[in-house]
């Protein structure tokens, strides 16, 4: 599925990842969480090919160069950002976005175009996910948004979308209880054999409802740590401290050589 | 510059589909503006004396004015000895059928996308179509009649129904109105001429279809609207030009008139010949527009303005009668070298009149765009209201974005509010839509539609659908 290799990323002067490495199989959840600055963002964002980012190393998704591919192209791929900050979109029918979405990946893979009325039964599936009311659809592109309806969005995108691989980046941020376990519950319908997850966070709460196969802990720009979901709870006991320093003396007993393949 | 803006420059760039010349067997004066000149076309057009006698008033008008300066435009100083004043494609005079229609022409509008046979004709819209200021025919001329409609080239109005147009013609756009209107007044050579009787809703839309044709010639047409008590007609137009390396002037006047509780709704998408990217060429686009709106009437204008070199013009409304209505709803880009200054006035009149102004301006590659608007309340106009948003769109960093709002208040109940924006198309927009699997070019016309959609919702819809077409295509261009 994807394939991370040494991947080196710098902005203007400033390296930010360095050498982070990953592997991610069919059908797994790994999360990865980190301190603020580690470069979590920036992973999900030089896969998804943002600009101005210089980058080494490879990414590759079911054998395609990620990395060699303008940033549509690899949605087409199958890669779904689910964004931190989703932005606002003014005047634009949220319909009419998440259908020129589909459509225009459809495209490039060579599937038929959905026409406007079978797409409302696609949404409103999706909707139903997500919890949302039908008038949802109707407004502007995230004009005006909470931010837990943002995010709802978000994962509204992802399953009408239907990814090969979904990177979400903070999406519990700022979200209250019940919007996280909409949010959650959302996510994990959409968990499948063939759909792969990488659920970036910095606290515990989520994995909590979305329970990861992976926890990996990212500290300046490469994965120091990595285990099963024991391995968040410690974190949020003990926070960063432990991996920050570079000293995992006091990191819990378990082999390294488990998630990061 | 970053890769965003790179594309953004080549979308502006794109090149102009309509700017083919038709090769048609013309009928064109000899360049020069005198006294005679305008006897010539008055003669030509085979006037009544009252009409020449006005034509000649507008023309003395015209010779002691100056062209307006003041707004924030670089013209190219024009030499009105060196136009021709008169152009009109050489064809039969009489027009039984469409099938008489001379086939250049009509194979002129095909390419245009304009279809002329009434058979053909997909939508509920009837056409005049003007070619360099000459109208060459009006479709669905019987079933307007039916309704009591007339419908028809303003020569054809001035011969046929010449009480009508003696009482209204200069009735809200006087020969001494301004330099380029009495410019119009005495030189126009034809235009549209639209009449609805009392309590009728036109049973379809009407439009005219402007098409410039010939070299050197300036284009001098006239639009008369009445719609009498409780009547109701929503008008559109459309214009477009050949691409030629000298500008070509084109001064129009359009007249509304609204009578006690009835409703116009103009309409217009302006896609002219822009100019070149280093903006040689282009229409310069000098238009008067205004209705009068009485008692109860509601006048409401809407512009997609996408053409011309250079654009000045504000279609106006005089709310006179009590709790008469104004709307102005605008689109306006301006890329490559285009400048554009327009707005438009709602002069507040009789009580509780209310008026509503949305402007949206776009300005990409070396284009700059002003919003220019005038309300002004009278003192007679207790409790007046108006709304006035404005919204600047910025595509690129070598273009400009003006807002100058002029607001005039004579009685102390009158409550007037505006509200200005400018914004850029963020990378983060462009990202965002990339990432959900759109081209750069699909996302970026579907962030500036979405900009327009206020102005677009107020379209016809032939028109909407034309008007999102065009925006995109006007910035569509050779990404990737």
């Amino acid at each position: 599925m994807l394939h991370v290799k040494d991947l080196n990323v710098s902005i203007g002067e400033t390296p930010i990842l360095n050498g982070l490495t990953l592997d991610v199989g069919p059908g797994e959840v790994h999360a990865i969480m980190g301190p603020n600055g580690s470069g979590k963002s920036t992973f999900a964002h030089a896969l998804a090919g943002r600009d101005g980012y210089k980058i080494e190393g490879t990414a590759t998704l079911d054998e395609a160069d990620l990395l060699d591919m303008e940033p549509e192209a690899r949605a087409a791929a199958g890669l779904f950002i689910g964004f931190q900050y989703p932005v606002e979109i003014p005047g634009v029918n949220n319909m009419y976005f998440l259908r020129t979405a589909l459509n225009s990946v459809r495209r490039v893979r060579g599937d038929t175009e959905i026409g406007a009325r079978d797409f409302l039964a696609v949404a409103q599936e999706a909707m139903d996910l997500v919890e949302m009311k039908p008038d949802f659809l109707n407004r502007a592109v995230n004009a005006g948004f909470s931010g837990g309806e943002k995010k709802r969005n978000e994962i509204l995108q992802m399953a009408v979308m239907e990814p090969r691989l979904a990177v979400l980046d903070e999406t519990d941020s700022g979200l209250d209880i019940d919007a996280l376990r909409i949010v959650a519950s959302g996510v994990n319908a959409l968990r499948g054999p063939e759909r792969s997850m990488i659920v970036i966070t910095h606290y515990q709460r989520l994995l909590e409802y979305i329970r990861p196969d992976f926890v990996h802990v990212l500290v300046d720009g490469r994965i120091v740590e990595s285990g099963d979901h024991k391995l968040a709870l410690h974190l949020e006991d003990h926070g960063y401290a432990d991996f920050v320093n570079h000293d995992l003396n006091d990191a819990p007993e378990r082999s390294l050589s488990g998630a990061a393949r | 510059m970053s890769e965003a803006l790179q594309e953004i420059k080549e979308l502006t760039d794109a090149a102009y589909q309509y700017g083919f010349s038709t090769d048609l067997d013309t009928d064109i004066a000899p360049p020069g503006l005198t006294e005679d000149t305008v006897r010539l076309i008055s003669s030509k057009k085979d006037e009544p004396g009252w009409l020449l006698e006005w034509r000649l008033k507008a023309f003395e008008a015209w010779k002691s004015m100056e062209e307006p300066d003041w707004a924030k435009l670089e013209i190219n100083p024009i030499d009105y000895q060196a136009l021709s004043y008169w152009a009109a494609p050489k064809q039969k005079p009489v027009l039984d059928s469409m099938d008489d229609v001379d086939p250049d022409i009509r194979e002129m509008f095909d390419k245009l996308g304009i279809p002329l046979h009434e058979q053909k004709m997909l939508s509920n819209v009837a056409v005049d179509a003007i070619v360099d200021s000459v109208s060459v025919t009006t479709t669905f001329k019987k079933t307007l009649a039916k309704a009591g409609v007339i419908f028809c080239s303003f020569s054809e109005a001035v011969q046929d129904h010449p009480e009508l147009v003696r009482e209204h013609l200069g009735s809200v756009v006087p020969v001494r109105d301004n330099y380029f209107a009495s410019l119009n007044s005495a030189v126009f050579s034809d235009g549209s001429f639209c009449y609805i009787p009392a309590g009728v809703r036109c049973p379809m839309e009407l439009s005219t279809y402007f098409r410039i044709n010939a070299m050197n010639t300036g284009q001098f047409e006239r639009t008369l609207i009445i719609a009498e008590d409780d009547s109701h007609v929503s008008y559109l137009e459309g214009c477009t030009a050949p691409q030629r390396d000298e500008n070509q002037l084109h001064a129009a006047v359009v007249e509304l008139v609204a009578k006690d509780r009835a409703e116009i709704k103009y309409s217009t998408v302006q896609n002219w010949y822009p100019g070149d990217e280093n903006g040689v060429g282009g229409i310069y686009n000098f238009v008067t527009k205004r209705g009068r709106a009485h008692t109860d009437a509601k006048i409401s204008w809407t512009q997609v303005e996408t053409g011309s070199a250079i654009t000045w013009k504000y279609p106006s409304v005089i709310l006179q009668g009590d709790r008469s209505v104004g709307e102005f709803y605008s689109v306006a880009l301006s890329s490559k070298r285009q400048q554009a200054d327009t707005g438009t006035k709602m002069i507040h009149i009789g009580a509780d009149t209310t008026s509503s102004i949305i402007a949206k301006g776009i300005s990409a590659g070396h284009g700059q765009n002003t919003y220019r608007g005038l309300v002004k309340v009278l003192r007679s106009a207790k409790n007046a209201r108006n709304y006035t948003q404005c919204d600047s769109l910025l595509l690129g960093s070598e273009c400009g974005a003006h807002t100058i709002p002029y607001i005039e208040v004579k009685n102390p109940s009158a409550r007037v509010e505006h509200e200005a924006s400018t914004s850029t198309v963020g990378e983060d927009q462009l990202y965002y839509c990339r990432q959900r699997g759109m081209t750069e070019e699909d996302a970026m016309s579907m962030i500036v539609n979405g900009f327009c959609r206020e102005v677009f919702d107020e379209l016809p819809m032939e028109f909407a659908v034309e008007a999102q077409r065009l925006l995109s295509v006007s910035l569509e261009g050779s990404v990737g």
